[in-house]
């Protein structure tokens, strides 16, 4: 069964038509019947409905709660919160219990919203396809022996499920949009900085970013507008759109489209590639006037990437040293001992590949031909996508080059594995907000098709995918 | 040109802190080897006059004032997810074998 619309049912919560504690039971039972697809790694059983009851009973004394009283939420294991512990899908915070939680959180909190569970993801966030939990693979909804993307592999899957009208992603290279396109269901990544990152395991600091899953744009632009904005305890964040986030669809009729041709080009299943021309078709059918760029430098991105996204990883992931939290070897004879046997222990095939690729790039006599090089290509992509966005107003293409692949497909070979985010990192790299919302099916399997704007756009980005998700 | 050596895993774990078995070091050679080898593309492109980046959205040197905030969290708190504690500190392994 659909779940209404988060507008919908934050009002008739208000209004006493239904009771939170309705709500949030019908998540238990939806992630009691779904237990096969390992979407959910912990149930928030305690203080969720607690919180549930709590609201109903502010509401029966007249209370205003807030624009989302009563929903239901899922949020990515990566999320400090109360009540569950919070492991980053690692051995090393398996018994970790936040002593605060993320502001992200705190701010949905406190407009009503209720976190239900967590979410499984690729441990420490670091893959694209959610197998690299220690806690096992996530399933995808619509074909189990699918992988569901990743890393926020366990909230796509959790809306596609129907588990909770929202959850929460973290993206740093594609963690959203890719499972948000391999689920089918929509998943936003907002430009650097717009949602604070506070108490999120941080994975590459100067691309992370906070964004919702959810069935429609609509619903996605409502929980950003609570979650955005500064915040005293993370200082890369900006201001917010004096404007609400509404999702209201606009009209296409002269709006700019930009078609990046390298994403339509080689490397990209044909059958994918139908589908986000036929939307591009419709596009130019209501109005929308499309314009062919090319942005050479994003054949790049991905090594650009590859060398900035593990540097720091080595750097964020030093913290988790055995000393203060997290995973302890409790046999090391002296404190380097501690420090080596607790990591081996703790973290995972994929975190220890790239935290000694970033030690790598990041060494003397190394740091210039990589880090350095890398960061400057960087600046070329940057470049190239300002010129672009002074032709166009939005760009468009796929989420992804392919539908969702078998599981156990790549997990021998990272490269190919690190290809399924080929189309999504330029927008980490850049800064942009950018947004994947179903387009169709290929393979029998959904596709994504991807939208970007310029740097603090996002107001209007997704408000015109709403307009060509209201098309489809 | 870039082929990570076993010797290199070796002092790449040892500099990140990993303790890594031989079948480990073996695999990771392997495995780093060919994303060296992928990142290396990054080497013939043209930059010239170009500066590195490092944040995107143009803020510099954001401060806050010198005061106390409240967290909201207590010290006993914070340490409750520590392995080991003596007299409301982290107490550690000792650093010389």
């Amino acid at each position: 069964m659909n779940w209404d619309s988060i507008k919908k049912i934050a009002q008739d919560v208000s209004s006493g038509k239904v009771t939170a504690e309705e709500l949030v039971r019908r998540s238990f039972s939806i992630i009691d019947e779904t237990k096969d697809y390992n979407a959910i790694l912990s149930i928030s059983k305690h203080r969720a409905l607690e919180r549930a009851k709590d609201i109903d009973n502010r509401i029966k004394n007249g209370e205003k709660i807030g624009s989302l009283a009563g929903v239901p939420f899922i949020a990515k294991d990566n999320f400090l919160t109360f009540d569950t512990p919070t492991t980053a899908s690692s051995h090393m915070l398996e018994n970790f219990y936040a002593p605060y939680q993320a502001t992200a959180v705190e701010r949905l909190e406190a407009e009503g919203a209720i976190m239900v569970a967590k979410s499984n993801l690729d441990s420490f966030a670091h893959g694209s396809s959610t197998e690299n939990s220690a806690f096992g693979p996530t399933l995808n909804p619509i074909d189990k022996t699918k992988v569901p993307g990743g890393s926020s592999g366990g909230s796509a899957a959790s809306v596609a499920l129907k588990i909770a009208p929202f959850a929460l992603g973290t993206d740093t290279g594609g963690s959203i949009r890719l499972p948000a396109s391999f689920c089918g269901v929509v998943g936003f990544k907002p430009t650097y900085g717009l949602v604070s990152r506070y108490g999120v395991v941080a994975m590459a600091s100067s691309t992370d970013v906070i964004g919702p899953i959810t069935s429609t744009v609509e619903d996605a632009a409502l929980v950003l507008d609570v979650m955005s904005g500064k915040d005293q305890f993370d200082g890369t964040t900006i201001d917010r759109d004096t404007k609400t986030y509404d999702g209201k669809p606009m009209s296409l009729k002269g709006a700019k489209i930009g078609v990046v041709k390298e994403y339509l080009s080689s490397g990209i299943d044909k059958e994918v590639k139908k589908v986000i021309l036929d939307n591009v078709e419709k596009m130019k059918a209501q109005g929308a006037e499309i314009i062919e760029v090319s942005i050479p430098s994003i054949s790049l991105s991905l090594a650009c990437y590859y060398v900035l996204v593990p540097a720091e990883v080595s750097s964020n992931l030093s913290r988790y040293d055995g000393q203060r939290y997290g995973l302890s070897d409790a046999t090391a004879k002296n404190l380097d001992e501690s420090f080596e046997k607790s990591r081996a222990a703790g973290f995972e095939a994929e975190n220890k590949r790239r935290i000694m690729i970033g030690t790598y790039v990041l060494s003397s006599g190394y740091y210039d031909a990589y880090y350095k090089k890398a960061q400057i290509v960087r600046t070329k992509l940057i470049n190239e996508f300002e010129k672009v966005f002074k032709k166009v107003d939005f760009l468009v293409g796929p989420t992804a080059p392919m539908t969702a692949f078998a599981i156990g497909q790549n997990v021998h070979d990272q490269l190919q594995m690190y290809l399924a985010d080929i189309m999504t990192v330029s927008a980490n790299l850049v800064g942009i907000p950018s947004i994947s919302i179903p387009a169709g099916m290929a393979n029998n399997m959904p596709v994504g098709l991807q939208l970007m704007a310029p740097q603090k756009a996002d107001r209007a980005l997704l408000q015109i995918a709403a307009t060509i998700e209201e098309d489809n | 040109m870039s082929k990570i050596s076993e010797q290199d895993i070796r002092k790449l774990a040892s500099l990140s802190k990993l303790k890594l078995s031989d079948e480990e070091v073996i695999l990771y050679q392997k495995e780093l080897s060919s994303i060296v080898t992928y990142i290396e593309q990054l080497s013939d492109t043209d930059v010239a006059g170009l500066a590195p980046t490092s944040q995107v959205t143009g803020l510099k040197n954001v401060t806050r004032a010198d005061e106390l905030i409240d967290y909201g969290v207590s010290p006993a708190e914070l340490l409750k997810n520590a392995p080991a504690t003596k007299e409301n500190q982290f107490k550690v392994k000792r650093m010389i074998a």
